[in-house]
């Protein structure tokens, strides 16, 4: 997905939206949208209005009807296309990822036989070959095999993966491209039921269900629309008795200018652009209603490693004891780790190489390899020189030297329960079972991470880490992590165990996860985010997919949810509180004449009650286009706490909400007023 | 004018230092703690046991609802009856006649509804057991069957509650022995000892100046208007309500009367804080609604005591301010406070003509009984204000990124329904009634009716409009005041206003008991950072902003056409 700069308006998407526009105008596909639909109903009345103007004056003149047609269909075409954009932006995107999969050959394994089929063609269950070169043609789990593979054209990322079968790594990618070896993949989905083919369904709106909020919200407009249905139907006999005959195109312009069209035009909008930006974030999504839990969540449980820690536990400091060379030791330590395939030892090695005046060190021929076992607790390398290394836990090399007669060195021993004490492991260095010192090896908590979680606190988000280690190491990467709070030694269960209390609170939970034995906790979390480099099972629990298998993409997942309901709230206010200064062009518009007391109204001093009316609607009109970059976009979400948020968003959409159509209305009006 | 003013300020800072003690008592009333009014409980503890309930028993929020509709049908039909019938009924010495169907209907509904619109007068159309058995009756019933939905509200907003939202039946009985009745018997002393009659006896008569004999209606007065204030109800005993001379005679019983027409519904705001522990969220409902009402109050003040301009262009100096149909022992001043009082309250108690008032005391009484919930009735302005808060709450829980939640509980799609219908309803009865009446008014004024339809206003053009306006939003509002230019007393405007004041009295009374209800039962949500807080001032602002939203969004053209342009066609 490398199309993340693309510019809000793109020429062919902006075409497809613009032949959607009209199509959406079927009565029948927008009575999904009530508020819009009404604006339909009128604009066909309004039509109607106009071809009858040409004969009859009663009603205004001809121009000014056709004018007043023009502007609320134009109102309903404005709507239409904000929902097309963004369907269409979606859909690119969405679409990028598709191509890279369509049409390509696979290699189908029939009762051992190969046969070259489409990609197309795949079944659930199917299996086929891949080798170095292939573009893998779907889905599926790796059953047989190992295979590095390229998944830059679903991530972006240019170093290749390793995926192999069994394990938490089985699983591929339909697009990506195999770059060594030969897999043998069993096709896990349906053709068309990928977790690609559902977000491109969401993004394309037919199958978009409304999220609840957005449910609640719609009632709510629908709400506001049907009052002002009663206000303008109930002004025709209050006209009668005030002598005052109102115009239907008057009529319908108050209702349509009071409706909250602004808002009504751009939920649809703000909703797919929701699911897009997520897409973007490169997470894939199964439902709308999961972005949107994500903006509501209180706890989100993390793995230590990746996640709060850079990879695995690495080398910082090396410690001789007293008496001893540091250059020696450090050898020492480097002989010791040459062997070392775990991350530790490799780390070893690496710090031991910055020192630029250590020469290098190799290993001596024939040397014998100490594998690292579960009993000894250490691991090592004896030369045929007769010199013994060993490195390991602080009591078995003890042991070691103990049963050799040699000292434990005292000042060594301060070390190491400091080192512990620091969150730190020490492990301790042996030469012929004499102790030589203790390298020190910390977790490196990422850069940047304890001002996320900051920003997490600030969200009213609580966060957790899940360790491995004991509670003491556990209790101080937490503390310098920020971490809210930590399980030590966690086992799978101990995550779901979490989830349910915290769910038993009222709370929402997120976790992220790749391994089968995490499914479980996946699918019992509010919003469950399974890597894509995981296994079927744990994708299939969560309810979002992150193609990037970055562990915190949470933190963006929960913005992105935020952002959506802030864009939806704020529009809201910004649409109703519209609402006022047109009431101040149109009121005064329709009663100046028959009362002229009512001039007093007039406080925009428009130009004449028609050049009054046309400027309010068009306002109206005009306002949906001017919006949909912010309805794409989003509002931007700052985490400075939610009655700061709220003073903020009240005073930019609510008293701009008030304030701008005052301005709009008259700027246009003084165009218009020029006009007619 | 200074001693008018402070006179204002007086009663106002009296009532909330009032309110504030007072809200504190009835919170532990209602938290079972111990007050001095304890010695009521055999006495409760009679009537429930001869009326076979057990108040242990806790009801849902659907049997609570089941109750009270059950008892206030009950009392309908008792009050039909009993009008329709009274003449043949006991304490009846001035020999009243009985009331006609269509008034009955009117006035029963009006009276259990804490309308109390009175399209008869008291004088000749009631008679003292119908006034003492069935209106001063109602007063106390009405108040106390709002009050006790408000409770269940309450309850239902506290932390750990499900199901289990109290007993009705003693939220009912304890609102009338340890709150209505309490205060009541203390406001009709001071009135009684004012010169307010309390005896049984018919007409008086003396004989004037002129000669000529006068007759002067009397009866059982004080303890009705207590309650009639206190409840706000606002049903008087006599036709001209407060601005009676025996219903309120003189200054410091207008003092008395107007701080018992405040009192009530400013404690409950403080009774929430007290009940739920949460003195921070008190204070900002009654934030907001002071500041609507001070806001409403200034214009109505300033209008009246500015004086009238008709008057002005005739070169007649108003040193008095606006005094056509005011009395002069109260000013103009404290009347148009009095209007923003009663009209704010659901009370509807009147001691001025608010049909002579000026054009902009008209728009704030009428925007008072529009919002109907700055203060509001006993009990039913806090659940009209619930409305409010739940839709303010829920767009600014989405302002701020997270699903909207009240009190810890999430509101959603079916709460928002219930909402919508409730915040609709009152703009629509008010707009379609009075849309009724004017097209019938335009298109057949001499519609062959009792009274014919072109007979119904004193007043033409836009102050006759207002007539109208005034009194479905007066019946909607269940305020009961009314514009007296307007013939009311006939089938169309009987049948009408009580349909208005049925339907605005109970569903707002479901609606917010409902939403309460299905909240309660949801799971509670502890509050985090993210959390909108609603006990701030930036929410309460929120809250401010939608009630004025929705109230000026719906009304304004109407106000328009009948205030508004009264207003500016004075100038």
């Amino acid at each position: 997905m490398n199309t993340n700069q693309n510019t809000l308006f793109q020429g062919d998407q902006v075409r497809d939206a613009f032949k959607q526009s009209f199509i959406k105008l079927d009565p029948r596909i927008l009575v999904r949208n009530p508020v819009m639909f009404t604006v339909e109903i009128g604009t066909v009345v309004m039509l109607i209005v106009t071809i009858f103007s040409f004969s009859n004056s009663g009603q205004g003149s001809f121009g000014y009807n056709f004018t007043v047609f023009l502007v609320l269909f134009l109102t309903v075409l404005f709507a239409n296309f904000a929902e097309a954009i963004a369907e269409a932006r979606g859909k690119a995107q969405a679409e990028s990822l598709r191509k890279t999969r369509e049409e390509t050959p696979a290699r189908l394994l029939v009762n051992g036989n190969e046969q070259t089929i489409m990609s197309s063609l795949l079944k659930k269950g199917d299996v086929f070959i891949c080798e170095t070169g292939d573009t893998i043609p779907t889905d599926g789990e790796i059953i047989e095999g190992i295979a590095t593979i390229d998944e830059s054209a679903i991530t972006g990322e240019s170093a290749p993966v390793i995926r192999e079968s069994g394990g938490d790594k089985s699983s591929v990618t339909g697009g990506t491209k195999v770059l060594s070896d030969r897999i043998k993949v069993m096709v896990t989905t349906q053709p068309g039921e990928s977790f690609l083919d559902k977000m491109i369904a969401l993004v394309e709106g037919a199958s978009r269900q409304k999220t609840p909020n957005e449910i609640a919200l719609t009632i709510l407009l629908a709400g506001f629309t049907l009052i002002f249905v009663i206000v303008c139907i109930t002004l025709k006999p209050f006209g009668d008795y005030a002598n005052t005959p109102i115009t239907i195109a008057a009529f319908i312009s108050l209702f349509v200018c009071l409706i909250p069209t602004t808002i009504g035009g751009l939920l649809s909008a703000i909703g797919i652009a929701g699911m897009d930006r997520a897409l973007r974030a490169n997470v894939i999504t199964k439902s709308g209603k999961a972005v949107e839990t994500a903006g509501d969540l209180d706890v989100l449980l993390l793995d230590k490693t990746g996640t709060i820690t850079i990879g695995n536990r690495k080398a910082t400091n090396f410690y001789p004891a007293n008496n001893v060379n540091e250059a020696e030791f450090i050898k020492a330590c480097v002989l010791s780790s040459l062997a070392d395939e775990t991350p530790e030892g490799k780390s070893i090695v690496e710090l031991a190489e910055q020192d630029k005046n250590m020469p290098a060190v190799k290993a001596p021929k024939d040397s014998v390899f100490i594998k690292f076992t579960a009993e000894t607790r250490s691991s090592g390398l004896d030369t045929p020189d007769g010199l013994r290394v060993r490195k390991g836990a602080f009591d078995s090399i003890k042991n070691i030297a103990l049963k050799a007669g040699n000292a434990f060195p005292a000042e060594t021993e301060e070390r190491v329960k400091l080192i512990a004490s620091n969150g730190g492991t020490p492990l301790v260095v042996s030469q012929n079972e004499k102790i030589l010192g203790v390298i020190e090896l910390q977790d490196i908590i990422k850069t940047g991470i304890f001002e996320r979680f900051e920003r997490l606190r600030k969200m009213g988000v609580k966060t957790v880490m899940v360790t491995g280690d004991n509670p003491l190491t556990a209790k101080f990467i937490a503390e310098k992590a920020g971490v809210d709070d930590f399980i030590a030694e966690a086992k799978p269960e101990d995550k779901m165990n979490y989830i349910k209390a915290e769910q038993q609170q009222g709370k929402l939970v997120a976790m992220m996860g790749d391994g089968t034995n995490d499914a479980p906790a996946l699918a019992q979390a509010d919003v469950g985010v399974a890597m894509n480099s995981g296994t079927q099972a744990a994708k299939e629990a969560g309810n979002m997919v992150d193609l990037d298998n970055d562990p915190t993409k949470l933190i963006e997942i929960v913005e992105i949810g935020k952002q959506l309901l802030m864009t939806r709230g704020t529009l809201t206010t910004f649409s109703i509180a519209n609402d006022v200064a047109k009431y101040f062009a149109i009121v005064p518009a329709l009663f100046m004449v028959s009362i002229p007391a009512l001039k007093a109204l007039n406080i925009m001093d428009l130009h004449s009650p028609q050049s009054a009316i046309l400027s309010a609607v068009i306002f109206n009109a005009i306002i949906i286009p001017l919006l949909i970059p912010l309805a794409l976009r989003g509002v931007e979400y700052k985490p400075i706490g939610a009655s700061a948020l709220l003073r903020r968003n009240l005073l930019i959409y609510g008293a701009g909400g008030v304030i701008i159509p005052f301005i709009g209305i008259k700027l246009i009006d003084l165009v218009v007023g020029i006009l007619i | 004018m200074n001693t008018e003013y402070s006179g204002i300020i007086l009663m106002y800072a009296a009532s909330v230092a009032l309110a504030i003690p007072l809200g504190k008592y009835i919170a532990k009333v209602f938290n079972g703690e111990k007050t001095w009014l304890n010695f009521m409980a055999p006495l409760e503890r009679l009537i429930f046991k001869l009326s076979g309930i057990d108040t242990n028993k806790e009801m849902n929020w659907k049997q609570h609802l089941k109750a009270l509709l059950t008892i206030n049908c009950l009392w309908l039909f008792y009050t039909f009856f009993c009008l329709l019938k009274q003449s043949h009924l006991p304490l009846n010495p001035d020999g009243n006649p009985d009331q006609t169907p269509d008034l009955a209907f009117n006035t029963a509904i009006s009276f259990i509804t804490n309308t109390n619109l009175q399209d008869y007068s008291g004088e000749t159309g009631a008679t003292y057991y119908t006034q003492l058995f069935v209106f001063t009756f109602l007063h106390f019933v009405s108040a106390a069957t709002g009050f006790a939905a408000m409770m269940v509200v309450f309850r239902a907003m506290k932390d750990k509650v499900t199901d289990k939202l109290g007993n009705f039946w003693d939220y009912f009985l304890k609102s009338i022995t340890r709150v209505l009745l309490p205060i009541s018997i203390v406001v009709a002393v001071i009135l009684a000892f004012n010169g307010t009659p309390t005896s049984y006896k018919g007409k008086d008569t003396f004989i004037s100046m002129q000669g000529d004999t006068v007759h002067v209606s009397r009866g059982p007065a004080a303890a009705m208007i207590a309650i009639k204030q206190v409840g706000t109800n606002g049903g008087g005993w006599f036709g001209a309500n407060s601005a009676h001379p025996l219903e309120n005679p003189n200054y410091l019983t207008n003092i008395v009367e107007n701080i018992s027409i405040i009192l009530l519904p400013i404690a409950l705001v403080f009774a929430l804080g007290f009940y739920l522990n949460k003195k921070k969220l008190a204070w900002v409902i009654f934030g907001v609604m002071t500041t609507g009402f001070l806001i409403l109050a200034y214009t109505s003040i300033n209008a009246e005591v500015g004086g009238s301009p008709a008057m002005a262009h005739l070169g007649v100096s108003q040193p008095g301010g606006a005094m056509e149909g005011k009395e002069v022992r109260f000013g103009a001043a404290a009347s148009a406070f009095w209007g923003v009082c009663t009209t704010v309250t659901s009370n509807g108690s009147v001691n001025a003509m608010h049909d002579s008032m000026m054009p902009m005391s008209g728009v704030a009484q009428m925007f008072d009984m529009m919002i109907n919930a700055f203060y509001g009735g006993v009990g039913v302005g806090y659940l009209n204000f619930y409305i409010f808060i739940i839709i303010a709450v829920f767009i600014s829980g989405l302002m701020v990124g997270r699903t909207p939640e009240f009190m810890g509980r999430k509101i959603e799609a079916r709460e928002m329904k219930i909402a919508s219908l409730i915040a609709l309803l009152h703009p629509f009865l008010i707009l379609v009634t009075t849309a009724i009446a004017s097209y019938i008014l335009v298109h057949f004024p001499t519609m062959n009716w009792a009274e014919k339809p072109s007979a119904w206003l004193n007043n033409p053009g836009f102050h006759g409009f207002s007539e109208i306006l005034y009194q479905f939003t007066s019946s909607s509002a269940n305020n009961g005041s009314g514009y007296e230019g307007l013939g009311d007393n006939s089938i169309f405007w009987n049948v009408s206003a009580g349909v208005v004041m049925f339907l605005g009295r109970f569903l707002p009374i479901i609606g917010p008991v409902a939403i309460a209800g299905i909240l309660a039962n949801k799971k509670f949500v502890p509050e985090s950072a993210g959390t909108l807080k609603t006990d701030t001032g930036t929410f309460g602002v929120m809250i401010l902003a939608v009630i004025i939203i929705v109230a000026a969004l719906s009304f304004f053209p109407a106000l328009t056409l009948g205030p508004i342009a009264e207003h500016f066609s004075l100038k």
